[in-house]
Parts: C-alpha cells; sequence; structure tokens
C-alpha cells in the first residue's frame, strides 16, 4: 500500500521535475546554452509570486503576472548576457591566453547564479517559505484507498500541457520552425531572413516563461530557500539526461522516473530520496552505451 | 539598370584579405559567372554580398540603394539570396520545411513550393524527409529552392557542381539555365568552366582576390580563361 | 596560436620573464621568512586560506583553462580531502603532513573511476553531471558510520599542541604545498602532455582526430585537477580543525575556483594568482557586509567574461610573463610574413 502510493506520488513529482526541465532543454536545443541560472530562476519566480501573494494579489493573477515578466526577463538575459558570451565562442585569441572562449555562456550563467542566489540571501534570507494556496495544498481525491493530492495533479497537468503546447509550437507555427532552423544553423537561418539573436531571445523568452511558470508550482508545493535553486538545477538537469535528449515528452518520462526514485528511495530510508535520484541519474549514464552526446531541438 | 553593383570591395579575415577591391555589376535578367582557382576568393565574395561577412571598403548597391552594411537576414528581404558553399540545408527539418524557410521573408513573386517541386520533381518525393539523409545533390537541389522560394532580386549560387556527379551536376545545371532563362538575374560561381559558359551572358575571373578577367560568355577562349584561373599574363598571349 | 611557417627566432619567456621571476623569488621570501614573524596568528590562518584558494584555482584552471572542462562538482574532492585528512590524521594517526599528501593521493585515486562515470557528459552536461557527483559524495559521506553524519568532525591531532606552533607548522606547510602545486603544475603544461594539449586546446579540429590521446590528456588533467582539490580540502581541514559536510562539500568551492580563475585569466598558470589574491583581498574587506561579496563577485565575473574575457592577468599579458608554457615568436623577419601567406 505503502509502496504504491509511493509509486503515485513519484510520478506526480515527475510532473513537477518535467516543467521545471522544460525550459533547460529548450534553452540547450536551440543555442546550446547550459544555464546554470536555472534553478535559482525558478526559485525567484517562487519569491516573486510569494510577495505579490502577499501583497493580496489572488495566487492565479501572481502566475498571470509572473509568466509575462519572465518571458521579458529571459529576452533581456539573451540580449543582454547570453548573446554577447554566444559571440565569444569560436572567437579564442590567438596565443597565449585565449580568453573564457567556448566556455563564456556557461561562466556567464554562473556568474548569474552566485549572484542571484545571494541577493535573493541578502533580501529574503536564508529562511525556508511556501507560497500559501489555502486548501489548495491539503486537498487530495480519493483514488481506491490512496489519496492523491491536488496540486500534484494540477501540476503534472500543467506540465503536459506546457510541452504539449511547446512541441506545437515547435512543430507547427513558422516561428517555432525557425527556431529550430537556428538550431541546426545559425548562419544558413540569416540566410533565410531569420535574425539568430532575436530568434535565440524569442527562444529563451518561452523558456523563462515556462521557468517562471514551473517556479510558482514548486513555491506552492516545496519549502524554499534561495539555495534551494541548485536542487532545482540539479533535479532538473536529471530528468532531461534520464528521459534522453530529444524530445519534450522524454523529459516528462525522465522527471517521473526521477520522481519515483526519490518518492521509492524515501520509503526505504526516509533520508535517501533525492541521494536515490541521483544514483538512479547516474545509473542511466552508465547503462547508456557510448554517453550522451547532446541533440538540437525537434519538433 | 543594374540590380547589383559592387565597387571597390575588400573583405578581409584577420590579415588576410581575401577580395581586394573587386567591382562588378549586374543588370536585370543578366547571368554572370564568376570564376577562379580555390582560394581566389569567389565565396567570400558572396559571403559579402549576401550580409554574411561585412567589407572592410567598398560598397554594395541593390537596385541603386547600399547595402553594404545591412545584416544577411536583412538583406534577404531586401532580395539578395545565396544558396550557399556546402548547400548548409536543415538538417533535422524536412524538406519540405527546409524550402518553406525561403518563404520567410513572404517576398512576393513567382516562386511558390509547386513551381520548386515542377522544377525539381524528385525533390517533391522526398518531402517529408529530413534534411540530413538527403543526397549531396537532393540537398543542392533543395538549397537552390530555398533560395528561389524568397523570390530574389538577385540569386546567388556559390559552387552549385562542388563534390558531385558530373550527371547529377549536369542536371542541376539544367534546371540552373531554366531558372536564368525565366529572366531571373543571377550571379553564379563555379569552377566548373563548362557548365558555367552554359548559362552565363558573362563572365569575371578573380585570381587572389582581384579581377583579372572580364569577358562576354559567348565565343570565350578556353585557354583564356584558363589562363586567367592561374594567373599567366594573357596579354600578350601565352605562348601555350 | 598560430605558429608561423617560417620563423627566425623562438623564444620561451624573455626579460619581461626573468623580471618576473625574480619578483615570484621575492615574495615567496617575504612569504616564508618574513611574514610569520611581523603579522598575527589571525592573519597567518587568513593567508593558509589563500594559500588554498591558490592551490584550488590553479587545479580548476588545469580542467578547464587547458582541459576545456568546466566543472561545477570540484567541491566533491575539497569534501573528499577534507575528510580524508582527519581520518587520517586521527583515525590512522598518520603525521598532519603526510595525512595531507595522502588525501591528495586518495583524491586522485577516487578521480579516476569518477572520470569514466562524467566524461560520458558533454560540454555543460559535464558541468551539471560533475555537480550531481559531487552531491551523492556528500550525501554519502553523511551516510558513513563514523563520518559525524550532518555534523561532521573535528581534527583532534593537534591536540596537545602550542597553538603558535600550529599556526605556524600549517602555515609554513601550506605555503611549500602551494609553491609545489603552481611549480607541478607549470611543469606539467610544459611537458609533452600539457604542450599536446595547449595544441588541442587551440584546434579543436585537430582535437577530434586525435581522439584516445585527447582522452587520455584529458583523464590526466581531470584526476590531477582533483587531487589538488583534495589537497587543498585537507589543507581547509587543518587550518580549521574541523569538517561539516554542508561547509565542505559546498559549491561555493566551485563558485570561488570559477572566479578566481575567470578573473585572473582562464588559460595562463599566473591568472589563477592574480585571481585568488584578489578573491580572497574581496572576502577579507566585504565579509562585514555578509553574502554581499558574493553578489559582487557573481557580477564581476560576469562582467570580466563579457569584457575582458582574458581576464586581469590578459590586460597585462604579453608583457610580463612568470612562466613561460608557450613559446613565443621573436622579431618575425618581413619575409617570413610573405612566406607564410604564399604557404597557404
Ligand atoms: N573563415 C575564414 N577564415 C580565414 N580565412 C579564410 C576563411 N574563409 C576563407 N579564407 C581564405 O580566404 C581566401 C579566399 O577563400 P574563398 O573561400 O573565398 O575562396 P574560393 O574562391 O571560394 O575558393 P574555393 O574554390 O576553394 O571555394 C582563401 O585564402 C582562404 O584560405
Ligand atoms: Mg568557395
Amino acid at each position: 500500500m505503502d509502496w504504491l502510493n509511493a509509486g503515485v506520488q513519484g510520478v506526480l513529482l515527475g510532473g513537477q521535475y518535467a516543467l521545471l526541465a522544460c525550459g533547460l532543454s529548450l534553452i540547450f536545443g536551440v543555442m546550446r546554452i547550459v544555464n546554470l541560472a536555472h534553478g535559482v530562476l525558478a526559485v525567484l519566480a517562487a519569491y516573486l509570486s510569494l510577495v505579490l501573494v502577499q501583497q493580496g494579489l489572488p495566487l492565479w493573477l501572481a502566475i498571470v503576472v509572473v509568466v509575462p515578466l519572465f518571458a521579458a526577463l529571459g529576452y533581456a538575459v539573451q540580449r543582454g548576457l547570453f548573446n554577447p558570451a554566444l559571440a565569444q565562442v569560436g572567437q579564442d585569441a590567438a596565443g597565449g591566453a585565449r580568453g573564457a572562449g567556448e566556455l563564456a555562456p556557461l561562466l556567464v550563467s554562473f556568474g548569474v547564479a552566485v549572484a542571484l542566489t545571494n541577493l535573493l540571501q541578502e533580501v529574503f534570507s536564508a529562511d525556508t517559505r511556501k507560497i500559501p494556496t489555502g486548501d489548495l495544498a491539503s486537498a487530495g481525491l480519493p483514488l481506491g484507498d490512496l489519496s492523491v493530492g491536488v496540486l500534484p495533479l494540477l501540476t503534472l497537468g500543467v506540465a503536459v500541457a506546457v510541452i504539449a503546447a511547446v512541441q506545437l509550437f515547435l512543430a507547427r507555427t513558422s516561428t517555432g520552425r525557425a527556431m529550430r532552423a537556428v538550431a541546426d544553423d545559425a548562419g544558413a537561418a540569416a540566410m533565410t531572413g531569420v535574425d539568430p539573436k532575436h530568434m535565440y531571445a524569442v527562444a529563451t523568452a518561452l523558456a523563462f516563461a515556462t521557468l517562471g511558470l514551473a517556479g510558482v508550482f514548486v513555491g506552492m508545493s516545496t519549502q524554499f530557500s534561495p539555495g534551494y535553486g541548485d536542487l532545482v538545477l540539479l533535479f532538473a538537469f536529471e530528468a532531461v539526461i534520464i528521459g534522453g535528449l530529444g524530445s519534450l515528452w522524454g523529459t516528462l518520462a525522465g522527471g517521473m522516473v526521477l520522481g519515483l526514485a526519490q518518492t521509492i528511495g524515501a520509503q526505504i530510508d526516509p533520508q535517501s530520496g533525492v541521494l536515490a535520484g541521483h544514483l538512479v541519474f547516474l545509473a542511466v549514464l552508465v547503462v547508456r552505451p557510448g554517453g550522451l552526446m547532446p541533440r538540437s531541438v525537434q519538433a | 539598370m543594374n540590380v547589383l553593383d559592387v565597387s571597390g570591395l575588400a573583405v578581409r579575415y584577420g590579415d588576410l584579405t581575401a577580395v581586394d577591391g573587386v567591382s562588378l555589376s549586374v543588370a536585370e535578367g543578366e547571368t554572370l559567372a564568376v570564376l577562379g582557382a580555390n582560394g581566389a576568393g569567389k565565396s567570400t565574395l558572396l559571403a559579402a554580398l549576401a550580409g554574411m561577412h561585412l567589407p572592410a571598403s567598398g560598397t554594395v548597391l541593390l537596385d541603386g540603394a547600399p547595402v553594404t552594411r545591412v545584416p544577411a537576414h536583412q538583406r534577404v528581404r531586401r532580395g539578395i539570396a545565396l544558396v550557399p558553399e556546402g548547400r548548409r540545408i536543415f538538417g533535422s527539418l524536412t524538406v519540405e520545411e527546409n524550402l518553406l524557410m525561403g518563404r520567410y521573408p513572404k517576398r512576393p513573386g513567382p516562386w511558390d513550393l509547386r513551381a520548386v517541386y515542377d522544377m525539381f520533381p524528385l525533390v517533391a518525393e522526398m518531402r517529408d524527409r529530413r534534411g540530413g539523409v538527403l543526397s549531396g545533390g537532393q540537398q543542392q537541389a533543395v538549397a537552390i529552392g530555398r533560395a528561389l522560394l524568397a523570390n530574389p532580386r538577385v540569386l546567388l549560387l556559390d559552387e552549385v557542381s562542388l563534390g558531385l556527379a558530373p550527371t547529377v551536376v549536369a542536371q542541376l545545371y539544367d534546371a540552373v539555365r531554366q531558372i536564368t532563362a525565366s529572366g531571373t538575374t543571377a550571379l553564379v560561381v563555379e569552377q566548373d568552366l563548362d557548365q558555367a559558359l552554359r548559362v552565363a551572358d558573362r563572365v569575371q575571373c578573380l585570381l587572389g582576390g582581384r579581377t583579372v578577367l572580364e569577358a562576354p560568355a559567348a565565343g570565350l577562349d578556353r585557354d583564356t580563361v584558363a589562363d586567367a584561373y592561374f594567373g599567366v599574363s594573357h596579354h600578350p598571349p601565352s605562348p601555350r | 596560436m598560430s605558429r608561423p611557417a617560417a620563423v627566425p627566432t623562438i623564444t620561451r619567456g624573455g626579460r619581461g620573464s626573468l623580471v618576473g621571476g625574480g619578483v615570484m623569488l621575492l615574495v615567496v621570501v617575504l612569504l616564508a621568512a618574513v611574514v610569520p614573524y611581523v603579522v598575527t596568528l589571525g592573519a597567518l590562518s587568513s593567508l593558509v586560506m589563500l594559500f588554498a584558494l591558490v592551490i584550488l584555482g590553479t587545479t580548476w584552471n588545469l580542467l578547464a583553462g587547458y582541459g576545456g572542462m568546466v566543472s561545477v562538482g570540484q567541491q566533491a574532492y575539497v569534501g573528499v580531502g577534507g575528510y580524508a585528512l582527519i581520518q587520517l590524521a586521527d583515525a590512522v594517526g598518520a603525521p598532519p603532513w603526510l595525512a595531507v599528501l595522502a588525501a591528495g593521493l586518495i583524491g586522485a585515486a577516487i578521480a579516476l573511476p569518477t572520470s569514466y562515470l562524467v566524461f560520458r557528459l558533454a560540454g555543460g552536461y559535464f558541468a551539471i553531471g560533475t555537480w550531481v557527483v559531487a552531491e551523492v559524495f556528500r550525501l554519502v559521506t553523511m551516510r558513513i558510520d563514523g563520518l559525524g553524519g550532518g555534523t561532521g568532525l573535528s581534527l583532534s591531532a593537534f591536540r596537545g599542541t602550542d597553538r603558535v606552533e600550529r599556526v605556524a607548522f600549517v602555515y609554513w606547510f601550506a605555503l611549500a604545498l602551494m609553491i609545489a602545486v603552481v611549480l607541478g603544475t607549470y611543469l606539467l603544461m610544459r611537458s609533452r602532455v600539457g604542450l599536446g594539449l595547449t595544441a588541442i586546446r587551440d584546434d579543436r579540429v585537430a582535437a577530434s582526430s586525435l581522439g584516445v590521446a585527447v582522452d587520455r590528456g584529458r583523464r590526466l588533467v581531470y584526476v590531477a585537477g582533483s587531487a589538488g582539490a583534495a589537497l587543498a580540502g585537507a589543507l581547509v581541514a587543518l587550518s580549521t580543525l574541523g569538517v561539516t559536510p554542508g561547509s565542505i562539500y559546498s559549491v561555493s568551492w566551485t563558485a570561488a575556483m570559477i572566479f578566481i580563475v575567470v578573473v585572473g585569466g582562464i588559460g595562463t598558470i599566473e591568472g589563477p594568482l592574480v585571481g585568488a589574491v584578489l578573491y580572497w583581498a574581496l572576502q577579507q574587506a566585504l565579509a562585514p557586509l555578509g553574502t554581499w561579496y558574493l553578489v559582487v563577485l557573481g557580477v564581476v565575473a560576469v562582467g570580466v567574461v563579457l569584457l575582458a574575457p582574458r581576464g586581469l592577468w590578459g590586460l597585462v599579458a604579453g608583457r610580463y610573463q612568470l612562466f613561460p608554457t608557450g613559446y613565443r615568436v621573436g622579431a618575425v623577419a618581413p619575409d617570413a610574413t610573405v612566406a607564410r601567406r604564399a604557404g597557404e
């Protein structure tokens, strides 16, 4: 019985991880940037919505504010930080010290992560918080002998909807097609009239929008603090890798495997949930033949 | 009225001047072939015309308006479309999606999907395949179709024949001939002299980034061109 | 580093590096023979931290600057080093200096099998993968009996030792270790392996065609870099007399390494020295402001990557070079340039 419960909770938790992972894999897929600030940005979204809710806004309205705000933030971050960092890739200075070169985007995102984490710490302290959701957090639906939480179910539903929407966007719209073209060959895309810098920024805006949404859901279900972003990043990353690089549906499956590993691990030993998730991730790394070479986005 | 007017164009890679003061013009409906040996600067010239690599000096006029420093993605919207060296098909997009990328600038004109499929029936059969799995000749056809769908004022073709079997090259040049014969203004870079002479009205030969020969294609002597290729002075005529 | 086909003179270093070498020697003599007698014990302990930072930066630079691998998980080895030191010194009873060196070896021994795991990930994925590994190390450490769980361990080997004697010992030992690590890194980069790595770093195409050799070089660098992190972790534990899993396995060690290398100048031996001094000074100066210094560091790191990608050392390099690892071309005759053009 407890095991079944752990299984159901694990699958639902996977929804949250997949929602978090969506933006990470989109940014990587389009411009090969691994955004190390991904986790703390989700936590930023959680704090923002917490503040808005504390100001008396209803939660849904907070989401309506945070998501477009994050899209705008994504556009600006890409234009102001990531694009200049990308411009350094392949521009290694000749002779002597070569500069950050290929590592520039990674290093920039790490700098952002460090600065933002500690800024949140100064502003909000290291205490853990949670976004108040009234009855939602504790509400459950009876399923046989089990009680399935409404909030995790809702999160999974949102994750599925977001992934479906992003996939449809990439597959069916001309902007989505252009985004895939830029991911394949930015120069060739420019020859067809696509401005790669703008398209990168649109991709990051989309990624940040999903990330903002994910952050709010994390804030509703989990006790978070500024440092929690580290775990968020690792979980999102593990979901992407376990699911196999390629489609976002794979990421959803990966999130569920990770969620299951964590809840079942915690069932065996309450202290070991997170560790069990990490170990499953490492096991996947070992088992996959030939290692994992990142691929670009696919419709 | 010239569609394209280029004067004194110089393009550098660091210290290396790959295109060194080239001037050329292409009139409406005309086809200019730019010839030259490996490393003569042909691709660099086209890249500069398409806005992929901005020149150090010189000017590029499109229909009389300066576009010298306009970035590539805006230049294609204005009507300069490039079929790049190496084709650069989007490997993860289907053939049809690759072609539709050509429609991205939404320029009006005679070329639509149907017209391209009529010209390259083999491409039409492949429309749902991913670009990455096509053969070189098929990719080249897709690259040409993609550029045509932008309905360009001037079409830039860079070494259509590169790495392809002679029969495939001949087929592709049949298509290029149809395209240019239908009135499309084109600038064709080619190492295969015979194919170039089939489509060109005029020929311009580059060596070391400079123009060494300009002549009408009709009645052009092969030896003259060959000499220009390798930098043998042709006046007085070479002893060979 | 593109090397001209025709080169009249090739030199390593030159007058700049002679002057630089002299300055370095002077600094070392001052640190060894003068500083300990004129500053407080507290200041000496804080200098030990500086030496540890130099080791951390130098060895992370080995990974990122020469091996092209951004690890965000080097705290794994800082932690292993710290715990190993305390276990060796307290449980086994090894003398502290030996325990530190052995901790470095243990770090290397653990890094070797780990490399087979993390090398399955490329680029940015490698970065997060190493971080996961560090988390696993921390969580496993907390579960091993006798390692103190969440509270960690404290070092008792120095119990009964006079404080002055202890601090002085740790100081000189740390200084010697730092010099050894920096010189060792320098020699490694001058060796065949190092020059090969530099060539690989500068020419990606050649790198992919060399396959196996590249992998072996990168693995060597990963193991050596991790040993360095373990040595630094051991020093930290020796100086602070204990470890807690939360702090010795903290990602902020890696944040420090990245800052030191990026701001100092990536891919040079001198850069991390400059970066470590700056990081240490900022930390000392801004400590009263809480974690604001980390906000500042993050912003500065972003700014340096974008605006001065070769780091502070890059701004002066060329004029001085303390550790000539690459070859430099002296006065190139004009006709050599012509020859190069023609050759291409
Ligand atoms: N990206 C680049 N960086 C540096 N030099 C380059 C670059 N591309 C081309 N060059 C150099 O510029 C010169 C002209 O090259 P370009 O590719 O324009 O010649 P090409 O006439 O197209 O030759 P090919 O027939 O081989 O395609 C050559 O010397 C080449 O080595
Ligand atoms: Mg060419």
